[in-house]
This record gives structure tokens, sequence and C-alpha cells, in this order.
């Protein structure tokens, strides 16, 4: 098995890397500040919206952030949730209500693209976003703990770039499909309700989406971090596009009379004893339909059909909803490095 | 006299400590290697003054800042001082844990006794005054309507109760929203119209002061969203703004629990956006001067209302009794009303629920059941330790404990500024202020020696003459419309003649009574503290009185003493009796009031010009 955990001597000196380097920097941002923030933030709340859709129960909070990329009603926010729902609702910074639909989303980039009916919005241009170094200093909107209701702002907060990370140093660590370049920040921005909220930097330009809340199984630390606008605005130009299928649908079908489990695709999976035990693969039958598709031992499976399993357990309940007559797409993770997707389906004879 | 508070460390935090100063050399290790170089380059001239006015601004802001403990050793919290007498706020739940008094450090390295003034258990303030200086540093009140998301604030105060030397800690921030409003916490504890901010706000830093970057008070902190994350900042606190202390300030010096305010109406959110009332009590002050079901409220208070939650934002910001402005609109008409604010609570509901409120917040162990415990034992759980959290939490580092200590005797100066009565915080302080009016009061003149028949005449504006007769038994008045006879020796709550006054003669009768008798002879009597008169900016100063079954409020003006002003309810769910008193003059060495003005609902009833006064003496037996 990969090692999953960072060394914290390596934390430590990304820590201390970002402190030396906003220190020579103090002068340019001096130039560039104004004694409040005010003017840049009532720029940006406008772009802001509240999310209400799924939850409210057994701390799952029913709403989430989100901020508008185009004058016509796309909204680009997390996917969690709160958007498994019939109605979403959005909630602008003037109080004006929407029914959103969702465009579609990226399970593993953990983004989602809404769209209301509006026109002439206040937005963000993906195609003009900035980017941040270790040490820029950051603004970070999001309607955190649902503060804000109807026509007021979301909250801001302030911070500093602590580093431009991988989130792939923390995957097994902090649970998260996301294994690409993030902003780790020095603020408290991830909180129940911030995910989806933007990050700018202290022009008011954005950086990228706050991530879901991420905490650090181990030692209990959550994780603070923002994904940059570059990695995610291909996906979003392709659900614009039309090529992603909304992964919510059909998730309201019966279970399949003959329902697949992993020994007929010739898995194995390592022994479930934690209560989230990581779905990695402990062996693979000779001759079975997963090693004809070249999946191996100690690789991780991160997604069935696109939707992500995080635990043993629930790749088996994904299993489960699946005909054994259906072809399945699995994608698994090797060597902590490599992406690779592979399909197959039960033999025939079995059925 | 110097107390070292009664906090030791204990050794599991002890430890704890090491390795996170371990930690921190290494961390500083390397950046301290940097600054030879980042002291070689240019700094801006602006970056220097910016900081040289920050480092400046806090040294001075430090110097306000209290560090309570209670008396009893057992937690505490974090306050400011905002007058050089001595008068300090923090926050209700902190007093509560403290008890009637408690220890203040400040920064000069003193420790100081103080002692309850007053409570807002609601809005979760607390009066308190120090003892031993009456030059206090002290904190200048800001205007918190002025700040925008975005402003830099710092707060200063005690967390984790750290200020065993009595310095404070400082922490910085932006203010990440305004006009917020945060759900009452348990019964009480409701934030209205609160300052959201990402200053680090910790346990102990409850009650300490949020100020501005120019060193103005305008907030205490006293709420975090502390949630999933445990019991630390979590980048979200929550701070009473200081405009809203404003005005409860004048009820908290009379030594009141002071109640929050309701309209008496339900309010709910039309899907276009309309406010629109659902529900209006037929005993409110609102339906009375006109709001019915369904019509849509546009302003309250003087700011405008878009949602539910701007007018409970409002609301939350004034005392029970004041009179605030509505507007609201029915049919495409637009009315302006003036609404009287009842009480959330009842007197008695509300000192229960003060009993039943658990203090959220500083952290309060429980006191140790074993007095021979091992030292490096674990705390026993306090109420921080929340239950829930996933299996495999580790407990996460606490603050040194108090040890606790037997109850200390209430020191001198306490007890001389301390009088316990049930439903008074603290009723030394209503006397004191009681005593203070009577005492303006009579700088204007001596009644008492005029405790005879009272004859006043004047003019009926625009009607005719007018006599009045106001004697300890009965109340009489010659009117162009006739004459009438109060027999005012017993129970005066049908009092309500002349008809239309809703009570002129009762209300006469109790004017003098005051004046004769003063207010602690007049009937119950207690000083309500500050509101503004209707219609008016400038605050009065307010006496409640009890007499013959009747309330009336006496209003006098703050700077002159003059009573400009008494409201008389003869039915508590009624409109009062109002009388205005204009253009006092000087007339046997008395100041008596030339002009009448007496008003009952939405009229004026009459105005009058009173010429000339005959003030008996007692009937000799």
């Amino acid at each position: 098995m990969p090692s999953h955990s960072l060394p914290i001597h390596s934390l430590a000196c990304c820590l201390a890397a970002a402190l030396c380097a906003w220190l020579p920097s103090a002068p340019a941002w001096a130039r560039t500040s104004a004694p409040s923030f005010a003017g840049v933030i009532q720029e940006v709340q406008p772009k802001i919206v509240k999310i209400f859709g799924a939850g409210g129960f057994r701390g799952l909070e029913a709403y989430q952030s989100g901020f508008l990329i185009s004058a016509e009603g796309h909204i680009l926010t997390a996917y969690s949730y709160v958007l498994d729902s019939d109605v979403i609702a959005v909630t602008l910074d003037d109080g004006r209500r929407f029914d959103a639909t969702l465009l579609g989303a990226d399970p593993r980039m953990e983004l989602a693209l809404l769209k209301i009916d509006a026109r002439g919005l206040p937005h963000f241009d993906l195609a003009q976003a900035a980017t941040a170094e270790t040490g820029s200093r950051v603004l970070a909107f999001s309607n955190l703990f649902g503060v804000a209701t109807g026509d007021e702002p979301a909250s801001v907060q302030h911070g500093t770039v602590a580093v431009k990370s991988r989130l792939e140093a923390r995957r097994g660590v902090y649970e998260t499909p996301y294994t690409g370049p993030a902003y780790i920040l020095d603020a408290m921005t991830n909180n129940p309700g911030a995910p989806g909220g933007a990050l700018t930097d202290r022009q008011g330009r954005l950086l990228g989406m706050l991530g879901k809340e991420l905490r650090n199984s181990l030692n209990n630390t959550w994780l603070n971090y923002a994904i940059p606008v570059e990695e995610m605005t291909s996906t979003v130009a392709q659900i614009r596009e039309g090529k992603f299928i909304p992964s919510s649908a059909g998730d309201d079908q019966s279970p399949p009379e003959q329902p697949l489990n992993s020994h007929l695709l010739g898995l194995a999976l390592v022994p479930d004893v934690l209560e989230r035990t990581p779905p990695f693969i402990d062996a693979v039958h000779e001759g079975s339909p997963a090693a004809a598709a070249g999946l191996r031992p100690d690789d991780l499976v991160l997604f069935v059909n696109d939707r992500l399993v995080q635990s043993c357990k629930t790749l088996v309940i994904e299993l489960g909803q699946i005909d054994r007559a259906d072809k399945i797409k699995l994608t698994v993770i090797r060597g902590g490095q490599e992406l690779i997707d592979v399909e197959l389906a039960a033999p025939d004879e079995i059925q | 006299m110097k107390h070292a508070p009664p906090i030791t460390p204990r050794t599991t935090p002890r430890r704890s400590c090491r390795r996170l100063a371990s930690l921190a050399v290494l961390l500083c290790a390397v950046p301290a290697a940097q600054c030879g170089l980042a002291a070689a380059a240019e700094v801006d001239q602006a970056v220097l003054d910016a900081e040289a006015q920050r480092v400046a601004v806090i040294a001075e802001s430090r110097q306000a800042a209290v560090a309570i403990f209670a008396a009893s050793g057992q937690g505490g919290g974090s306050g400011v001082v905002i007058s050089p007498d001595g008068y300090a706020l923090s926050n209700f739940h902190v007093t509560k844990g403290a008890g009637d008094w408690m220890k203040c450090g400040m920064l000069d390295g003193r420790l100081y006794d103080a002692v309850i003034v007053g409570i807002d258990p609601v809005g979760d303030v607390a009066l308190i005054k120090l003892f031993g200086r009456d030059d206090f540093p002290h904190a200048r009140l800001g205007d918190s309507d002025q700040l925008r998301a975005g402003d830099w604030v710092f707060a200063v105060g005690n967390p984790f109760l750290l200020a065993t030397d009595f310095h404070p800690t400082v922490t910085y921030g932006i203010v990440s929203g305004v006009h917020r409003y945060q759900y009452p916490s348990g019964t009480l504890l409701e934030y209205a119209d609160c300052i959201q901010t990402d200053a680090s706000i910790n346990p102990g830093n409850s009650g300490g002061p949020l100020f501005d970057s120019q060193g103005l008070l305008v907030g205490i902190n006293g709420r975090g969203s502390f949630e999933k994350r445990g019991r630390v900042n979590v980048g979200v606190a929550y701070a009473i703004s200081i405009n809203q202390i404003k005005k409860f300030l004048g009820c908290l010096k009379g030594g009141r629990i002071v109640d929050h305010a309701t309209l008496g109406a339900r309010l709910t959110s039309q899907d276009d956006g309309a406010v629109i009332v659902a529900d209006v009590l037929e005993s409110s002050d609102a339906y009375r001067r006109g709001l019915r079901y369904g019509d849509e409220v546009v302003g309250f208070g003087g700011r405008p209302i878009r949602t539910v939650n701007a007018f409970k934002n409002i609301l939350g910001t004034f005392p029970k009794g004041w009179r605030v402005p509505l507007t609201f609109r029915r049919q495409g008409q637009t009315f302006d009303v003036l609404v009287r604010l009842s009480g959330v609570h009842g007197t008695e509901e509300l000192l229960e629920k003060m009993q039943g409120q658990v203090p959220i917040d500083p952290p309060l162990p429980e006191p140790e059941k074993n007095p021979g415990e091992q030292p490096g034992d674990q705390p026993a759980p306090g109420p921080s330790d929340r239950p829930g959290d996933r299996p495999g939490d580790r407990r996460r580092p606490r603050p040194a404990l108090p040890q606790r200590e037997a109850a200390r005797p209430m020191p001198d100066v306490v007890k001389q500024h301390f009088e316990s009565k049930r439903g008074y915080a603290n009723y030394y302080f209503n006397t004191l202020n009681r005593t203070r009016i009577h005492a303006a009061l009579t700088a204007h003149g001596d009644f008492s020696s005029a405790a005879g028949e009272w004859l006043i005449s004047g003019q009926l504006e625009g009607a005719g003459d007018a006599q009045f007769h106001v004697s300890d038994q009965q109340v009489s008045c010659a009117l162009p419309g006739g004459e009438l006879t109060l027999d005012a020796s017993g129970d005066l709550t049908s009092a309500t003649e002349p008809p239309g006054s809703g009570g002129l003669l009762a209300a006469l009768y109790l004017w003098r009574r005051l004046l004769v008798l003063g207010p602690e002879r007049f009937g119950s009597t207690y000083y309500y503290g500050t509101m503004p008169l209707a219609g008016h900016a400038e605050p009065v100063e307010v006496l409640v009185g009890t007499y013959g079954g009747v309330e009336c409020q006496f209003m006098f003006d703050a700077q002159s003493g003059h009573l400009r002003a008494m409201e008389m309810f003869l039915d508590s769910d009624g409109d009062p009796c109002e009388l205005y008193f204009f253009d006092y003059d000087k007339l046997d060495g008395r100041d008596l009031p030339r002009r009448l003005d007496v008003r009952y609902g939405d009229n004026v009833y009459a105005a009058f010009e009173l010429v000339d006064f005959t003030l008996d003496k007692a009937p000799e037996d």
C-alpha cells in the first residue's frame, strides 16, 4: 500500500516557506491595499449566491455557497448532497430567489454547474481569473453557517495562501477524490455552508472555489483550501457544452433483481475492518473480468460509474445498485499517481 | 494589594505547551534568518506609518481591557472599561458564571474589585463597576452602524483565561458582515444586529471589546459558530453592536435586569419579498396604532425593512418600553406611527429563564470532586467537551484551570455598592439613581412644603378659561365644557375623566403627589433608565411609579432635571394619558411649567397655557 501521510517536517517546511515568502513582499501589498476592503467587497458580493437544497438533519447543512460566472445565470458551486434535491433554490445578493437547474457535475473535481433563468447579472469571468502564489493575500466569500438570508450579503474573511500544493499528498488522510493543485489557506474558510464560495485576490479577482469540508481523520485538523480556477475551466466548459450527464440522474431507481457484486467481477477487497476502510483491491482472480480489464491488487477504487465510493461498504452498496447484466465503469488510482478507467461486466454464463 | 489570580497550570497543558513552543521555534527559525534581508529591503514609508499607527491604537486600546476572573476562581472572561469612574461592559454569560462580584485585572498590573450593576440577559450584556480609581483608562464608544464588511477590527481579551499577568491578547481581523441575526442560544442570548468578524475569538474572549482601526469601541465579542470544530476559533465570531448597547446602557446603569422588546405582531415574507403582518395581538400598541393583518411593513426604528431578519435585527436592539417609529403600507397608502414596545417576557418568566440558562462560555470546570487527585490527571470534563464527535477524537488541549477555592467573602467596597433585591441585578444602583433624580428635581424647587391644595389657572388654547384644584383627597377642573371632580382617595384605575383625556385629573393628582412626596414616598417606584421622549431623539431619564393601581412613567430631562413628560396607564393594555410640560419658569422659588399639552392615543386632547399657580402649605392640624 502506498503511504498516505505527509511527514510533519515537510508540512512545517511548507509553512515556513509561506512565512518567508510574504515578508519581502509587504511593501507591494501596502501600495495596493486601501485601509479597508469595503470597496472591493461591495463589488464582489453581488456575484456570490446562497444555495439551498437537500439536508437539514444529522449535521448535514441544507445550504452552501456559489458564484455567478455568466450574465445569464450560470453558477459554479461545489458538488455535494445539497444539490441532490428536486428543488435547488438560489438566492442572489439582491434577495431575488430562483429555482436552479443542475446542468452537470464533475464528481472528481467535486464541482457542479447550476443555471438560473435571469439576465444581466454581475458575474466573474473565468477567462479573466487571476492566479495566486504562496504568500498572496486573499479574501474568501461564502455563506458559511448560513449566516446570511434574503438580501443579506455573504460573509467575507481575509487570509493568506499558505502554500499552493497538490491535495494528492493528503489523500487517504483527508477524504477527497480531488487530488489536483489547491490553494491551502491560513484562514478558517472551509466551514459548513462555505463549499462553493469564491476565493479572490485583494482586488476582487477570482482565484478559486472554496472546497468542501475536509478533516484529517488522523489528527482531527481541518483543511482550509480552494480549487484554482485554471483547474476548473475546461470541465466547466464541457458541462456548458452538455458533455456531462447530471450524476444525480437515476438516483431513485429501485435495486435490480439480480444485483452485481465484487465476486462476480473477480475482485476481492481488503478486509473491511474500519468504519471507512478505503476500497483497495486485495486480490484479482485469474481469468476473471477484473483480470481481463487489467485491474491489479493495491488499486484503490475511486468511482463506480462516476459515483464516488469512499469505503468498502459504499463500494458494496454501489455495486448492489447495478444489474449484473450491465457493463460498469470503474475508476481506480494506482500507485497513488495514475488514474485508470476500466470497463467490465460479469461473465455471461453466471447469469 | 495584588492578588495573583488563582490559576495554576496543570501538568498536561504544560507538557503540550512545551511541545508547542518547540514547534514555534522551528517555525520561527527560518523567517528570523530572512528578517535581515527584509530589513535591508526598502520599506515604503506608508507601510511604516500604517504600522506605527496600528501599534499606537492597539497600545492605547489595550489599557481599557479587563480580564475578569470569578471571585470563586471558577472561570472568567473579558470586559472593557467605558468610563473613568470604572463602569465596564461584559457578557451576561460571563458575569453569570462569576456571580454578584468579580476580580478584574487590567494592563496596569492591578487587580480591581468589581460589582455587577445591570444585566441584559437576552442581549447577553452585563454592566459592571470597578472600584479603586476615578481615572480608569477607558474606551471611547464608536458608531457601529458605520462599519462595513472589510473594515479592519481587532479584539482584545482574555482567551483561554491566558491573562494571568493581566496582559490582554490582541487578535486582528476584518468585519465579515454587519447587521447579522443569530437565533437565541438555548432560551435566551439572542444576538440581533450583531457584527461578524474573522478575528480570532476563543472561549474567554467573551465580553471583551471589538475595536475599529481607530481604536473606537464598536462591539462586545460574545459568540462564535462553535459547531463542528470544537470550542475554538472557526473564523466566524459575533460581537454585540455598541449601538445596541448604547440604547440599553441607561437601563443597565439603574441596576436592572433589562428585558428586550416585542412589537406584538408576527411578520412573514411573501414570495415577492414583501414583509407582511401575519398576526397582530389586539392588546398590542401596534394594533391600537392601526397595524392590521396583511399590512406591509416597510420601515422600523428609522431603517428600511426588506426581510423579516432585518425586522428582527432592529427589534432586538430595543429595550422594553421604548416607542419606536413604524412605517407600514395598506392599499397604496403609507402610515407612519410611533409604537410602544412591550416586553418579551413576564418579569418572573425572565428570572426563571435566567436561572435555566446554561453558560456557553467560558470554560467553567466542574468542581474537583477529589482534592487528593494526582497531578497529571485529565481535567474533569467541563461543558466545553462536546459529545457526538467522531470516534477517535482526541481530547483537545485545554487551558489551565483555576483551582477551586472556598467562597471568598465580599470585599467591603463591594458590600457598600451592592444590595440584593428580587428582580434587580443590583438594587443599590437603582436607589442611587432615584436619589439622584430626586435631588435634581428638588434643586428646581422645594415642593414638600406645598402639601396643601394647588390651584392652577390658565387658558385652554382657543377655548377659554381653565382651572384645576389638586389636593390630597380630590382633583377638580373647570373647563369651558363644564366642571368635573375626581375623588382620588382610593383606587384610580377607572379614573378616566375628563372623557377623551385618558385620565387627565388622575394624572395631575399623581404629578402633584410625586412633586410633594418625592419618589420614595410616592408609592412603589423604580428607576427605569433612559429612553427617547416620543418623537424626540435626545433621551430622557424615567422613573416608574405605581400608586392606586395605576402605573405612571415620569420623564426627566437628562440635563436640566426638569420633568418633561409623564405617561399614566390606567390599563396596562390601553393607551396612557400623556402630559408634556413646557416653558419652565420660576414662581416663588419653584420652577413650574407655563404650558401643558395633553395627548391620548392618536389625539391631542388639549393644550393649556398655565398662567397662575397657588400652592398652599399643608393645612395645620
